[in-house]
């Protein structure tokens, strides 16, 4: 273990005097990773209680999702709102960023604070707040209605992500472009755009992944033969417990890992 | 090419005009995302807020935060809320400052693989993993077997549906907010302080406290201030992994909704809620740059 | 307090002109201006005799280098200069033709199919220096555009861009802070200081006879004299007659302070004869230090009560006899042709 005797760090600390660190970094990961993926096994499972591991392997919870008209219909539900708020969202968020960050003028500042304003407020207040605006205006459990409160929630992220990638970007590009004879609007699709591009798909798909996984305002707004499928699965998690639930989950946790995955790769291309 | 003061007063009225109306070009791309934030969030939370002073008897009155006052069962719920949300962001801060020092220490690549450590429960939903704890923790689950094996307790000890339940879901929940700013914080701090640190004389741990300690601090500030905000208005794990027993402002939010269907009292704790996330962010902007806190979350 | 002030300029057609100034002097601020990218509060810019004040830059015909250069990473060489083209509705053929000359002209034959990150720094800078002349713009507009290379590499470059605009003929306006790069490349050159036009002149005008004392301080190397006037209207340097009368743009006026600015190396050193006060300023003084820099020695003399006149030595064999010591006694004379006078606001 010759190892543990190397310097770890240019100040002489060795790896063995680091070890604790390792330990506990170890330990926390584990802790952090092991519970996402723990629904994975557990979604085979044949038995009607919750148990680990499984005693007898079978696909019987994922017939039962699949011949549920009550989840397929809540799946196609949440997958529509989703596109949408992604198709939505990420040229709203864009264009605020762009428009914000471009623009020296000094109403720029509150716009911006006033556009975060979704990450700051609460979520069960924006849940109830639409939740009764909607009642008033008959938007309640309507996919436009949800589709309009999730882009609001997107909204922002996309602009946060936008921004910070304009931060990177050197701006000259696009005023040599309008020095050459370009101007502003092809400036932008031509010469910022495709530089930014792998940062407006990382804002898209996060904005997807807003809309899909969110329960809070789901829980009020949507319901009905537009439920979305978290409503479904909160209620069943609190009331009873349906090992449905863990396979529907385990679809969940391979999408997600999925996007997480096509971000990181898009990520490693835009360096 | 030819520049003239003389021409000057021809020129103001025009080129004032063509600025103002290129800046209202530009920030009028920003408008559709305002409508939008404007509609769903600030109209109806202004209505909401209205709603709190409006009586059973449909008149102005502030019955509605006097009874938050004279019922014990919100200031226990109020005690409940803070207590959940400092505890969650001091477990996230014991647990989470030694994972991002192990990350920023790691080389780049090496360090964005264990990132999919902190990532992937990032991004996988907050329902499944509530779940997963629900599972992991009941009465028969996994961590009752493997505590009783190795001799932890003999006999299975309730773990969810309760306020330790509540606490492990939130904090696994809170961490990648708190990991992910104060990584990148720790990301910035230069090389060289330590080695300067070290030439001065400065011990390993010396140098750890009285250098890279205090020049993570600002990312540090910055997730806790995320998470413990974020706590504060969380809904969903408390409601499923207390059991009910857990009472936050967003859960007995949802029950006078539901029970008693009393907008004006539902109200009255939403504004009170988000008062005090403003304050929050507010004393924390005054002592802390405010950027660093909401960008951190990038 | 604005950033440009008061400028009139007039840039001719064809000329190599420079903007000079100290960082923060606002001949960025110019440049953009002109480029349309920043504007004025009020003014008038015309090329010819058309206003453009109001027109955006797409619309300028201006051919822009930026000091980063602003390459378009995500296109190749050939893109990067045809875009321009492409912009302006230039058919595929001609506009290959125009590509591969613009190329030719930058010295990178054959290196249209590069991405941008696959070159170097110099050919980078020739890159957008060929994207910017390219579409034939009526003027040309460059920001420090040689500040990111090495030493060895700028001085070449500026050779080349000074051949390259004898070769186009386009009239070029150039931001640098380097007053030699600008004495090196300009036909004429416009100091800037804080926002103010301080002298717009050929190099030799301006090295020669500056026209107050920011410009002399600025250019060159310079020691600065404080001259008194006596009621004759005479300039004189510690009793020392330098000027029998005063310079004519000035003679009315009364309310300055005047200078002598010497330029070190336009002094001689006689260290033993004394020559006649006819045709020179003599100086006697101390040497306090003396530093020996390779091509040239440096030093440092004190003359009359305290003031110190640096003196810029050659180190040929025969200079190198001369070699002074702190301490030693010398003279120095100044030729009265390279006596430079010039007025400054007067001290309160």
């Amino acid at each position: 273990m010759s190892w543990l005797n190397r310097p770890a760090s240019d100040t002489q600390v060795t790896h063995g005097g680091r070890l604790w660190l390792y330990l506990v970094a170890a330990i926390v990961m584990i802790l952090l990773v092991v519970p996402t993926l723990i629904v994975i096994p557990m979604s085979f499972s044949d038995s009607q209680y919750l148990e680990f591991p499984p005693s007898n392997w079978s696909l019987r919870w994922y017939h039962e999702y699949l011949e549920s008209s009550k989840w397929m219909r809540a799946t196609l539900t949440s997958i529509k709102v989703g596109i949408l708020t992604m198709c939505i969202a990420t040229p709203l968020g864009t264009m605020a960023a762009y428009a914000l960050f471009v623009s020296g003028h000094r109403a720029a500042r509150p716009v911006f604070l006033l556009l975060i304003t979704p990450m700051i407020v609460p979520v069960i207040l924006i849940a109830i707040g639409t939740f009764y605006a909607y009642g008033r205006v008959g938007l309640n459990n309507t996919i436009p209605g949800l589709v309009l409160a999730h882009t609001a929630l997107a909204t922002p992220l996309v602009m946060i992500v936008i921004t910070s990638a304009l931060r990177t970007y050197d701006l000259n590009q696009e005023r040599v472009a309008r020095s050459l004879g370009a101007n502003p609007v092809y400036a932008f699709f031509v010469i910022t755009l495709p530089q930014i591009k792998f940062s407006v798909m990382t804002a898209a798909l996060l904005s997807f992944l807003t809309s899909f996984d969110e329960v809070i305002i789901a829980i009020f707004i949507s319901g009905g033969v537009n439920a979305t499928i978290t409503k479904h699965m909160f209620s069943a998690l609190r009331d009873f417990i349906d090992p449905t639930i863990a396979a529907i989950s385990t679809i969940l946790v391979l999408i997600s890992t999925l996007l997480l995955l096509v971000t990181q790769y898009i990520g490693s291309r835009e360096k | 090419m030819h520049q003239e003061p003389r021409d000057n007063q021809l020129n103001v009225e025009p080129l004032r005009a063509q600025e103002v109306r290129e800046q209202w070009k530009l920030l009028s791309l920003a408008s559709p995302a305002l409508l939008v934030i404007v509609a769903i969030i600030l109209i109806p939370v202004t209505w909401l807020f209205y709603l709190s002073f409006v009586g059973g008897d449909g008149q102005f009155s502030l019955e509605h935060y006097r009874k938050m006052i004279e019922y014990k069962s919100y200031s226990r719920t109020f005690i409940t809320t803070f207590k959940v949300s400092i505890l969650t962001t001091l477990i996230c801060i014991l647990i989470g400052y030694p994972l991002a020092y192990f990350l920023a220490l790691l080389p780049q690549r090496l360090a964005g693989l264990f990132m999919l450590a902190v990532l992937l429960p990032f991004w996988t939903s907050l329902l499944v993993r509530t779940y997963a704890w629900l599972v992991l923790l009941q009465r028969k689950g996994i961590l009752n077997d493997f505590a009783m094996q190795i001799g932890l307790w003999d006999s299975p000890v309730k773990l969810v549906h309760n306020m330790t339940g509540t606490l492990i879901g939130m904090a696994h929940i809170m961490l990648p907010f708190l990991v992910l700013p104060l990584y990148s914080a720790m990301k910035k701090i230069e090389r060289d302080m330590m080695h300067a640190a070290s030439n001065l004389g400065a011990s390993p741990t010396y140098a750890f406290w009285k250098v890279y300690f205090p020049l993570s601090l600002s990312g540090l500030v910055a997730g806790s201030l995320i998470v413990f905000v974020l706590c504060l208005g969380f809904y969903v794990t408390p409601a499923v992994l207390g059991g009910g027993r857990v009472v936050m402002v967003s859960t007995q939010i949802t029950a006078i909704l539901e029970n008693q269907f009393n907008w004006g009292a539902a109200s009255a704790l939403g504004v009170v809620l988000l008062l005090a996330t403003l304050l929050i962010l507010y004393l924390a902007s005054r002592l802390f740059k405010l950027d660093a806190v909401l960008f951190g979350k990038d | 307090m604005y950033a440009l002030d008061d400028v009139d300029l007039e840039v001719f057609s064809g000329e190599f002109l420079t903007l000079l100034g100290p960082s923060g002097s606002g001949k960025t601020t110019l440049l953009m201006a002109i480029a349309g990218f920043n504007r004025p509060d009020s003014g008038s810019i015309r090329f010819g005799d058309t206003e453009m004040i109001l027109t955006p830059p797409h619309k300028r015909d201006v051919g822009m280098v930026f000091q980063s250069y602003a390459l378009f990473p995500h296109m190749t060489v050939a893109e990067n200069i045809g875009f321009p083209l492409k912009l302006r509705k230039v058919n595929s053929a001609e506009t290959a033709e125009r590509v591969t000359e613009a190329l030719a002209t930058v010295q990178l034959t054959g290196l249209g199919d590069r991405k941008i990150d696959q070159l170097s720094g110099g050919q980078r800078q020739r890159v957008a220096l060929a994207r910017a002349f390219v579409f034939r713009p009526r003027i040309l507009l460059m920001d420090e555009p040689l500040s990111a290379l090495d030493k060895k590499l700028r001085e070449q470059m500026q050779i080349e861009l000074k051949q390259l605009h004898r070769q186009l003929g386009v009239t070029t306006v150039y931001v640098t802070h380097d007053q030699r790069e600008a004495l090196t490349m300009s036909d004429r050159i416009a100091i800037i200081n804080h926002g103010k036009l301080a002298q717009v002149d050929t190099p030799q005008a301006i090295y020669n006879r500056p026209s107050n004392s920011f410009v002399a301080d600025f250019i060159g190397e310079s020691t600065i004299l404080p001259l008194t006037l006596d009621t004759q209207e005479r300039l004189l340097f510690e009793e020392q007659l330098v000027l029998d009368h005063l310079p004519e743009a000035f003679s009315k006026d009364n309310s300055r302070d005047w200078s002598l600015v010497v330029r070190p190396e336009r002094i001689s050193l006689n260290a033993d004869s004394q020559r006649s006060e006819n045709d020179c300023l003599v100086f006697r003084g101390e040497v306090k230090e003396f530093v020996y820099q390779g091509e040239t020695a440096l030093a440092l003399v004190k003359v009359g009560k305290d003031y110190d006149i640096s003196v810029r030595l050659g180190t040929n064999a025969a200079s190198s006899q001369t070699m002074m010591k702190p301490g030693d006694e010398v003279n120095l004379s100044l030729s009265r042709d390279d006596v430079i006078v010039i007025p400054q606001e007067k001290t309160p």
